[in-house]
């Protein structure tokens, strides 16, 4: 049996220690799941951004001689309606092109929110312990005893509907995961070594958790923004699935299967291609954060 | 022990008050009850009218603790939008919920506890592989969309259940499945990563030595152990299945309190939704106590601490 050493692979071979960056773009390379899940993700972006190029019809216009046309594999399917139309004749894969447009916008949003609350809690709790640790930790039992959903349901109603009120709801209500994370990290990290020099050497406090302790949370923030922009995707598929999220006739994934639900019976695709591309970007999200976990910290796998 | 039993009681209360608090300032305060019960094309007249009826125009601090009082008391007010007692609604539409989330707990440990524990009696092997591929593909499906595909496949494909309403055990079967599905992810995962740990340990080693392999040593020896941990976090999944019951109960037509919770929402019953939010925080208060209880019991070490 031979033992194959990081000098016998050739991109070892020129460097005689290859850095770490190194290292972890050999390991991004290798990973399955991770590769996965930048194609996906990445296809996605692409598609929502280039959508006004890629849609071949506008999303929002009716055509009562055009509705219900089966996709183009089906009998009696048309090539100019690729995917089909539905009940009010709009071409369904334009919709779904300018859907990843708001679940994407909604997921950064929601996610981007939820970090911003839960690291500031999480690295307060975890830096200065006592009794700031002792009220972020009830807030955050307080926060996780909350019905999540019928909480963001009922005020994304009260407030009235709009793509920016969902944002702030279900990013007001997903910051829990940040928080735990950046709260044990750090409580770690207070008691390095760099941290007690950088006090020596008379950093203030809003110095050491800037220069010295965030930028050693960001690879844990990053794996956690991931995971939670695919958990807020979803989140907001369900709220515009019961009617209280993204409104007609706005194309949300969410918001489509509700609308195709009427004609499951005869016309099931209309709930099937929203739900397949909803899966789609949610697991291509989880499979990068998954992926990313494994490359920033290679011990922590299992 | 009759320490940490009151320390937890005591947390749990102080978190149920502050999540009502919490909950009664989102619905009252920083929204407009009056305007929403009146709805969009409603005069400013005729909401000045609702706000002085339903007593909206009083301090909300005195409107809290008039409700707590009633709370309290068993008092849970009225529904504007049912014309009835909310408690009257709850307890018509209870039981049909606390049905579904405990056949749905059932579902979750039929499939996930022996996912896990294939899984973990050989880490990294294709069985392996495939629980953690069929984890992460169940964390990324919408529950209602799987709700719906299941109604094509089992409602309307081959018919062979029910699809909506309450009336026979058969209609249960669906809803129970997708709402059960959502939790399947975590537990299996859980159960894995506690057997392999406790597979590790020196006293499976010694079981080992003395001959037991495979199904044997996990039901004899492993894990007892492992469920440990698995079993409060059920207890904690239970206490998520009602709010989880909104989404379920909805695509189901299913009569229990997460469909009245919806339909109370659209109706701007804020009385009603304040109720249900409270009683579900409660009721994930309560499990998440008794989780804290359970493990003090199985796992002398929390005790002393």
């Amino acid at each position: 049996m031979t033992i194959s050493t990081p000098a016998d692979l050739p991109a070892a071979s020129e460097a005689k220690t290859p850095t770490p960056r190194a290292l972890m773009l050999r390991r991004a390379l290798e990973h399955k799941g991770f590769i996965a899940g930048v194609v996906i993700v990445g296809t996605l972006i692409l598609v929502a951004l280039l959508a006004p190029w890629l849609a071949p019809h506008d999303p929002f216009a009716q055509s009562l001689p055009h509705r219900l046309l089966p996709p183009v594999w089906a009998e009696g399917g048309n090539w100019d309606y690729l995917l089909g139309t539905d009940q009010v004749g709009r071409d369904y894969l334009s919709r779904l092109i300018y859907g990843a447009r708001v679940s994407l916008t909604i997921g950064f949003g929601a996610a981007l929110i939820g970090m911003m609350i839960g690291v500031t809690l999480g690295v307060c709790a975890g830096y200065f312990g006592g009794w700031v640790d002792h009220s972020v930790s009830f807030l955050l039992t307080a926060q996780l005893a909350l019905p999540g959903l019928l909480l963001a349901m009922a005020l994304v109603f009260i407030i009235g509907p709009s793509v920016w009120v969902v944002i702030g709801i279900i990013g007001v209500l997903h910051w829990t995961y940040f928080l735990v994370v950046t709260r044990s990290a750090t409580q770690r990290l207070r008691s390095q070594d760099f941290v007690a020099a950088a006090r020596a050497m008379g950093a203030t406090r809003w110095q050491i958790l800037r220069t010295e302790i965030l930028p050693n949370l960001s690879s844990q923030i990053i794996v956690i923004f991931t995971f939670e922009l695919g958990i807020s995707i979803l989140a907001e598929s369900s709220l515009s699935f019961l009617g209280v999220g993204i409104q007609p006739p706005t194309p949300s994934w969410g918001l489509m299967i509700a609308e195709g639900k009427q004609a499951l019976f005869y016309r099931p695709w209309l709930v099937i291609l929203p739900g397949v591309s909803l899966f789609l970007l949610v697991i291509g999200a989880n499979l990068l954060g998954d992926g990313l976990r494994d490359i920033t910290s290679p011990q922590g796998r299992n | 022990m009759l320490k940490y039993i009151l320390q937890r009681a005591a947390l749990a209360l102080a978190v149920a008050l502050v999540v009502s608090f919490a909950t009664f300032m989102l619905l009252n305060y920083a929204t407009d009850p009056a305007s929403a019960l009146a709805g969009e094309d409603a005069t400013p007249e005729i909401v000045e009218q609702i706000r002085q009826t339903y007593g909206f125009d009083r301090p909300v601090f005195v409107r809290y603790f008039e409700w707590l009082g009633g709370v309290a008391r068993g008092d849970f007010g009225e529904s504007y939008y049912w014309n009835k007692d909310v408690a009257v609604l709850v307890l018509e539409r209870a039981p049909v919920t606390i049905a579904l989330a405990l056949s749905a707990l059932m579902v979750t440990i039929v499939i996930a506890i022996p996912l896990g524990a294939i899984a973990a009696l050989r880490p990294n092997s294709w069985a392996d592989r495939l629980a953690l591929t069929f984890a992460v593909s169940a964390q990324a499906i919408p529950s209602f969309w799987l709700g719906l595909m299941l109604i094509i496949l089992l409602g309307v494909m081959l018919p062979i259940l029910p699809i909506s309403g309450d009336s026979s055990w058969q209609h249960f079967v669906m809803p129970a499945f997708v709402l059960g599905a959502s939790s399947v992810p975590a537990v299996m995962r859980l159960t894995r990563t506690g057997l392999i740990e406790v597979m590790e340990s020196d006293y499976i080693r010694t079981a080992r030595s003395k001959g037991y392999r495979g199904f044997a040593l996990l039901r004899r020896h492993a894990m007892r152990n492992a469920l440990l941990p698995v079993v409060s976090v059920l207890a904690v999944q239970l206490g998520q299945k009602f709010g989880g019951s909104v989404i379920t109960e909805s695509v189901f037509a299913i009569n229990g309190l997460g469909r009245l919770a919806l339909q109370s929402i659209l109706g701007s019953d804020i009385p009603t939704v304040q109720m249900l939010i409270f009683i579900f925080a409660l009721i994930f208060v309560l499990m998440n106590l008794l989780a804290d209880l359970l493990n003090a019991a199985l796992d002398p070490r929390i005790r002393i601490t």
